[in-house]
């Protein structure tokens, strides 16, 4: 399998201003990760460890201070449309309906007026939708401006998709059947996702691997395979191969947690 | 108006997507009954002020609360706004004063708006220009009439000229105040999603800042009427504010207060027509 995505040895430095005085602050060093195409990955760590920060350098919103992104095989040097983003606060224009949110992304690489039109709302559709293309986003409910943000995300035809606390949000009852459409359309689309989430159970439920990582400086510390093979009509929560690596991923991040704080005592 | 307010305390779960119909159809039934009656009332209620207003103006001086001779009562000010719109000479005058307050309005419009946008992509320009800025929109434009008559004569020039720049300043602030503040997020969503810096600029930052620039605008309409009324006072040989006081110099006290209650009714037009525009470019707003 070809890797859909390739970090080697990236680091990122942010100039920031300590007492008065600007000073570098390394937000992630030594970030090696590989995602194979089509693979769910699912990244989890401490609030501050650098995940969005490692999403906006793939996303080429900003670029790295050292080391490569590859994206099947091609330096990453901007952000494109092989690449979309999905972020927490759904990130909608206000002034356009759904249909021309969706269209967003399409006119940006010039897609004819008519055919923007029938992608938009075939994309409306396969998030759930139907009959909403002509809503203004304050006349959409949390869950289902998220909807239209994935179509949007998704209508562009990108190789990853990358999300940023997606669901978070949202409400207990609106974010499981947010899993599971995006569960759905990526069986049926075969996109490569990388998901951040604080969630252990969203990250184990989702990602066919999961990503833990550490802060200061972030960087990628484990990587777990979750190889559950979900039984149709049952709850793979309930499966207690799930409930293992739930735990296998919560002391992943317990020993981060145990490690910042002996490192606090000795400070 | 309850049960408005009931529909929304209700718990918000996350049906499927046939209920989210249902339930919407549900909100938008609920949403336009009950909106006409208290829009009547409102409609009501402002033009009964405006009624009380004018018996007011009609019986004061008639049962001699104020001098006649001075304040005519309102039937007799319109008798005189009818008898200059039959002659003529209210359209000549009105024709003088809106041609140069939509000339200078949209010189103003068509200078500000672009380079407030300019401005407003660099934070270092913005921070740099803000004080001088402040102090032209502060100086009254008034006070600049005479500057401008001396460099550009008594002509439709100066008049136009000095509209211009009373209308320029608050646009010009405004757009640059409403291209600076637009949400990162949505310009870094655009980003992200391959949009260019121009069409980040067309497709993002404009639109997002139509608001902003709009209470801009909505202060140079006042404004244009404002200073050009002044100026037409000054010297002028056309124009509402010549009809004023080219009628109190000939003592022509009901054709003055006619005049008057045009320019009143202009402000209120050029305000209407705007808040019309701001609307329909806004319709996206949620109506709280
Ligand atoms: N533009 C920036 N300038 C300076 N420092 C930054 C910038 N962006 C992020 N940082 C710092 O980099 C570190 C990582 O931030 P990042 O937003 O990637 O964390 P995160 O893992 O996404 O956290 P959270 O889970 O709370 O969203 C933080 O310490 C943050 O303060
Ligand atoms: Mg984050």
């Amino acid at each position: 399998m070809t890797a859909a995505l390739d970090l080697e040895a990236v680091r990122k430095d942010f100039v920031v201003r300590d007492n008065g005085r600007s000073a570098r602050f390394t937000a992630v060093q030594d970030l090696d990760l590989s995602v194979p195409d089509g693979q769910f990955l699912a990244v989890v760590g401490p609030s501050g460890c650098g995940k969005s920060t490692l999403l906006d350098l793939v996303a080429g919103l900003t670029t790295p201070t050292s080391g490569r992104i590859l994206l099947h095989g091609e330096p990453v040097t901007g952000p494109a449309t092989d690449r979309a983003v999905v972020f927490q606060q759904y990130a909608l224009l206000p002034w356009r309906t759904a249909r021309k949110n969706v269209e967003l992304g399409l006119e940006s690489v010039g897609v004819p007026r008519k055919q923007r039109a029938r992608l938009a709302d075939e994309h409306l559709d396969l998030v759930g939708l139907t009959g909403f293309a002509d809503r203004y986003p304050h006349e959409l409910s949390g869950g289902m401006k998220q909807r239209v943000a994935i179509a949007r995300a998704l209508a562009v035809d990108p190789r990853v998709l990358l999300m940023d606390e997606p669901f978070a949000a949202l409400d207990a009852q609106t974010r499981e059947s947010l899993q599971d459409e995006l569960l759905r359309i990526w069986r049926a689309t075969g996109k490569t996702v990388v998901f951040i989430t604080h969630g252990i159970d969203e990250a184990v439920y989702l990602g066919q691997r999961v990503a833990v990582m550490s802060p200061r400086p972030g960087r990628i510390s484990d990587l777990i395979d979750i190889d559950l093979d979900p039984v149709p009509g049952e709850d793979v929560r309930s499966d207690p191969a799930f409930g293992r690596l739930r735990h296998r991923v919560w002391s992943s991040l317990q020993q981060i947690e145990d490690r910042s704080e002996t490192e606090v005592a000795h400070v | 108006m309850s049960s408005s307010t009931l529909e929304k305390a209700a718990p918000t779960l996350d049906p499927a997507p046939e209920d989210y119909r249902r339930r919407a159809g549900l909100t938008v039934d609920e949403v336009q009954t009950p909106r006409f009656l208290p829009a009547l009332g409102r409609v009501l209620r402002g033009s009964a002020a405006i009624l009380a207003f004018a018996a007011l103006w009609e019986v004061a001086p008639r049962i001699g609360l104020v001098d006649a001779v001075f304040l005519p009562p309102l039937s007799t000010s319109l008798g005189a706004l009818a008898d200059l719109v039959s002659s003529g000479q209210l359209t000549e005058h009105l024709q003088a004063s809106l041609t140069r307050a939509l000339v200078g309005l949209s010189i103003a419009l068509a200078t500000a708006i672009p380079l407030g946008a300019l401005i407003g992509r660099s934070a270092s320009v913005a921070r740099f220009l803000n004080p001088v800025l402040e102090l032209f929109r502060n100086t009254a434009a008034l006070a600049l009439l005479p500057v401008f008559v001396l460099i550009l004569g008594i002509g439709e020039t100066s008049k136009i000229a000095l509209v211009v720049y009373a209308c320029f300043f608050p646009v010009l602030l405004s757009t640059i105040t409403g291209v600076r503040t637009v949400d990162p997020l949505l310009l870094k969503s655009a980003r992200s999603l391959g949009l260019r810096p121009l069409q980040l600029f067309t497709k993002v930052t404009l639109p997002a800042a139509v608001p902003t620039i709009f209470t801009g605008v909505r202060m140079a309409g006042a404004a244009s009427i404002l200073v050009l009324v002044a100026a037409e006072m000054v010297g002028a040989r056309a124009g509402l504010g010549y009809l004023v006081t080219a009628a109190q110099q000939n003592f022509q006290i009901p054709a003055m207060y006619a005049g008057i209650i045009t320019i009143a009714l202009v402000g209120l037009a050029i305000n209407a027509v705007l808040l019309l525009a701001e609307r329909r470019l806004s319709r996206w707003r949620p109506t709280s």
